[in-house]
């Protein structure tokens, strides 16, 4: 059953909201104010009752899948299940019901939870200093971009050129370009691995960094890492740790001593922060010690046992939030490390690698798997075993819905046709991968038995295959 | 609490089946001199009722605006949020989803995003808003981008009567796009008109105007409307606080081209900070369109004819256009903008207009009775929404020790504005909630704490 708009329920004169009868005096503000800038007419927003408005967004929720529902395997998105009760420790009233305008000394126990915060980020990553401003993953591949464009300008170096692998998320390339870098992009070698030649020849005094997932997004980890570090520090450039694929290496390697300069973390996805439908999510940047003068301002610091925030940071890249970033979502990250111990973190990683190896052995059989490398937490799939007319791997991907499962990541790492990126978390138990493996084995049957039941994916959801064409050529964005 | 929940048998027969001995073993590809060779130095395992006990503790070190009567604003405000919100909002199957990149088991978030796309548009008088942003300040510098972008013109006017921390993030987003930023400066409590005329030129990409202003004043919209008739290369970014836009004229109906702001008077708490939501919409134009920042949410048909929403457009977005993009923006502030949309649904028509009268109501009984005090000036006092610039002329008295001292009778009096910016006084911030006895209480407080 599909959902009418909330605006269709809309009656003149119902009301769904009550607030306090207005206890002073009522003027008319048109008096005073500049010339014409009062409304001339309501806004055109729905008169709903409360109960109306519960309903709607009920059955919209009715509408949806999330982790509680089920696998949710979308591939470097670290779709691991979120903590019911760090919800409850963002909900605290003392801590969420804090204006970032306070003065610091009433707030010491919210920076507290923020400096330990960092320190066990620095700690996991093996980085210098953190700065929690970054309100994304993107965002914090933007800071640590423009944190690398400083150190140069403070250098005196013109470095204009980051190089990106081809097999990197679009958000690396994209924020290179924000920050006014151009992106030289490398290709991978048959391993699925940064190819040392095509790096060796991409740099030169230009190159200003290097932008490296580890494990990559195959989920292959970069054994050459350290050769790839020397070759962009012998020729004075700079390394960049993307931390989405952070899952797969806690307590194993820390980007640190693999002597990156500047990282981002990824709260919602390592640190288990619910992700919201899109977001919101946190993306703290660290750095090594000689990059500490361009984070962000302001800077969380210490001083005696006081909490206190840093503005005089004359080299700063500047500022990329009003505030302080994403703090409700910081509260539960802090909740969740504190709950996992050191020792859990590291457990968390081995079971997330092993549940994708387990899924990983079980389906190379069925579907091919171009990159046959050792993966950790995740591994890419390709469906061009599958692959017919009539049949992709978007099919496949919908067919999985049908068994109310949700799809992996498709048509991305960009170097593998049709591909399935799958990384199930260490949430996942035995059964639920179990039934995962099995349904993708269904469908693979299923494609050659009975290819439109695959073709004409999905018949269970509350729409059909939705046309996507139509969309984009009459943009319908608004009622 | 790891949550995990295969047994020790369990992984036992899962790695049988991959043909590993340990679960070291599959991380063999890490070379030997970079592993990680001790534990790590983060404290032990907590249960949920440790952890409890040990952030209630830390929390306790906190002294919320619950124990304070509140005044503060400047770009976060406490608003009264309807119980609902987040009632609706922990339904898990809107929460623990990520973006919908499968639209036939994503159509309560997708539906849920147009209509918030939707509803910004009714509110802004725009014909297009995207999903969010990030936050009100990133949404600026986004903003200026594009304007840099779609003019190909390298300067923009960022009068001071704009928030400095969002003039800041604007300034660090321009810059690596050679954005020149030139100042506006104030007069009274709004920019100065004269300068703005001066300073405006074929090579402007564009102006922005905060409405209502960092210091709580409108600026003369038709006026400025006016000026940039005649300046048609220019564009008009206006940085609006939605809830005001249930009283005042919608920034579409003064041609501005972008209308961008921080959606978290929309139903969503103060958090220190964050999370909270920008909001960004834009003309009705084609060509604008594909310059838009973010996620887009449309409306189509699926194979049957009925009716359903997909995420649009996506040829503008990273995952698509990579270094070209519009934005590196990929996760944005989805739950945010659920709250919002709930919260303009419940408001509706009248509730959104009432709730910007009461804040306006009440800020000028505010001012009015202020006005009874020696050494008391306000600034903006026949010009303002729900913000005004308080300055203090009291002998023997510092604003600071002004600010302790009301704090003392448990009133945050306003934001410092020498904290912010290079001007003096407190910045004072009546919302909806404020009641007659609280605005008496703070008048009757400050008069003592003057006299003392």
């Amino acid at each position: 059953m599909t959902e009418a708009l909330i605006k269709e329920y809309s009656s003149p004169g119902r009301k769904g909201y009550s607030l306090p009868e207005l206890d002073v005096p009522e003027e008319n503000p048109g008096e005073r104010l500049p010339e014409g800038t009062i409304r001339k007419e309501a806004v055109e927003l729905p008169e709903v009752s409360e109960v109306d408005v519960v309903r709607h967004f009920t059955s919209l929720s009715n509408m949806n899948y999330g982790v509680d529902s089920g696998i949710y395997p979308l591939g470097s998105c670290t779709m691991k299940y979120n903590p019911k009760i760090n919800e409850d420790v963002a909900r605290i009233p003392n801590l969420a019901n804090i204006h970032p305008h306070q003065k610091e000394k009433y707030v010491q126990g919210s920076l507290e939870i923020l400096y330990e915060l960092k320190q066990y980020l620095a700690e996991i990553s093996g980085m210098d200093e953190v700065s929690l401003q970054p309100a994304s993953g993107a965002h914090g591949e933007y800071v640590g971009l423009m944190i690398i464009r400083k150190y140069f300008e403070k250098q005196g170096e013109e470095r204009t050129k980051v190089i990106v692998p081809d097999s990197a998320h679009g958000t690396n390339p994209a924020s290179a370009t924000m920050a006014g870098f151009d992106v030289v992009e490398i290709e991978s070698n048959e391993r699925g691995m940064v190819d040392l030649d095509s790096l060796r020849e991409a740099v030169d005094d230009d190159v200003a960094a290097l932008m490296l997932t580890n494990p990559n997004t195959l989920g292959i980890f970069e054994k050459d890492i350290c050769e790839i570090q020397q070759i962009i520090h012998d020729a004075g450039g700079l390394l960049y740790y993307d931390g989405a694929n952070m899952n797969a290496v806690l307590g194993y390697a820390r980007p640190g001593d693999m002597e990156f300069d500047v990282i981002h973390y990824n709260l919602h996805k390592t640190f288990s922060t619910p992700h919201g439908g899109g977001g919101p999510g946190s993306g703290p940047v660290a750095v090594k010690d000689r990059l500490a003068p361009y984070l962000p301002a302001p800077l969380l610091k210490k001083e005696g046992s006081e909490y206190y925030w840093d503005y005089d940071r004359p080299d700063t890249m500047g500022k990329v939030h009003a505030f302080h970033g994403n703090y409700g979502v910081m509260l539960r990250a802090y909740a969740y490390i504190r709950t996992a111990g050191g020792e859990g973190l590291k457990e968390i990683t081995e079971n997330a690698v092993l549940n994708a190896n387990y899924m990983k052995h079980k389906l190379k059989d069925t579907y091919e798997l171009p990159f046959a490398s050792d993966s950790l937490h995740e591994f890419v799939l390709s469906g061009s075993r599958q692959k017919t007319d009539g049949i992709t791997t978007a099919n496949i991907a919908k067919r999985l819905l049908d068994y109310e499962q949700y799809a992996p990541t498709i048509y991305f790492p960009l170097i593998v046709k049709e591909a399935m990126m799958v990384e199930p978390t260490e949430t996942e138990n035995l059964r639920s991968l179990d039934r995962f493996i099995e349904t993708m084995k269904i469908i693979s049957r299923e494609i050659e038995e009975e290819p439109e039941l695959v073709e004409n994916a999905p018949h269970n959801t509350v729409v059909r295959k939705l046309d996507e064409a139509k969309a984009a050529r009459n943009p319908d964005l608004r009622w | 609490m790891k949550y995990i929940s295969n047994t020790p048998p369990e992984q036992k027969k899962m790695l049988q089946e991959i043909g590993v001995e340990e679960i070291s073993d599959l991380f063999q590809a890490i070379p030997e001199n970079i592993r990680f060779d001790r534990s790590f130095d983060i404290p032990e395992a907590l249960s949920e009722l440790e952890l409890m006990d040990l952030v209630q503790e830390k929390a306790e070190k906190n002294l919320d605006l619950s124990k304070f009567d509140s005044y503060l604003g400047a770009g976060s405000y406490d608003h009264y949020i309807p119980a609902i919100i987040d009632h609706l909002i922990l339904r898990s199957e809107f929460y623990t989803a990520y973006t919908p990149y499968q639209a036939e088991l994503s159509q309560g978030t997708l539906q849920a995003m147009y209509e918030y796309q939707s509803m910004i548009c009714e509110l802004t008088g725009m014909g297009i808003s995207n999903a969010s942003l990030l936050d009100g300040a990133s949404a600026l510098g986004e903003a200026v981008i594009m304007a840099r972008r779609q003019t190909r013109n390298s300067r923009v006017l960022l009068p001071k009567t704009v928030h400095p921390a969002y003039r800041n993030v604007a300034q660090t987003y321009g810059e690596p796009h050679g954005v020149e930023f030139l100042d506006v400066p104030l007069q009274g409590g709004q920019l100065n008109l004269d300068s703005l005329t001066e300073e405006l030129d074929d090579d402007t990409a564009a102006l922005v105007v905060q409405y209502p202003n960092f210091y709580g004043s409108l600026e003369e919209m038709e006026k400025i409307a006016e000026l940039l008739d005649n300046q048609k290369k220019t564009m008009l970014i206006v940085v609006a606080n939605p809830i005001a836009l249930g009283l005042l004229t919608p920034p579409g109906e003064f041609g501005a081209d972008i209308v961008v702001g921080e959606g978290q008077p929309l139903g969503n708490g103060v958090n220190y900070g964050g999370p909270n939501l920008g909001y960004m919409a834009i003309k009705d134009d084609r060509r604008l369109l594909r310059q838009l920042p973010g996620r887009l949410v449309g409306k189509t048909e699926d194979v049957e004819g009925e009716i359903g929403y997909v995420m649009t457009m996506q040829t503008r977005e990273q995952h698509i256009r990579r270094g070209k993009a519009t934005s590196n923006i990929c996760t944005n502030q989805a739950l945010n903008a659920l709250m919002a949309a709930i919260y303009l649904a419940t408001m509706g028509k009248e509730g959104i207009q009432e709730v910007a009268n009461q804040c306006y109501q009440k800020t000028r009984y505010l001012i009015t009775r202020l006005a009874e005090i020696e050494g008391v000036e306000v600034v903006n006092q026949e010009n303002h929404f729900n913000e005004f610039w308080l300055k203090i002329d009291s002998p023997g008295i510092s604003l600071e020790e002004v600010e302790q001292k009301m704090c003392e009778k448990d009133i945050l009096a306003g934001v410092n504005l020498t904290e912010m910016t290079d001007q003096e006084g407190l910045l004072v911030c009546v919302t909806e909630k404020k009641t007659r006895q609280d605005l008496d209480n703070y008048v009757r407080s400050l008069e003592v704490v003057l006299n003392d």
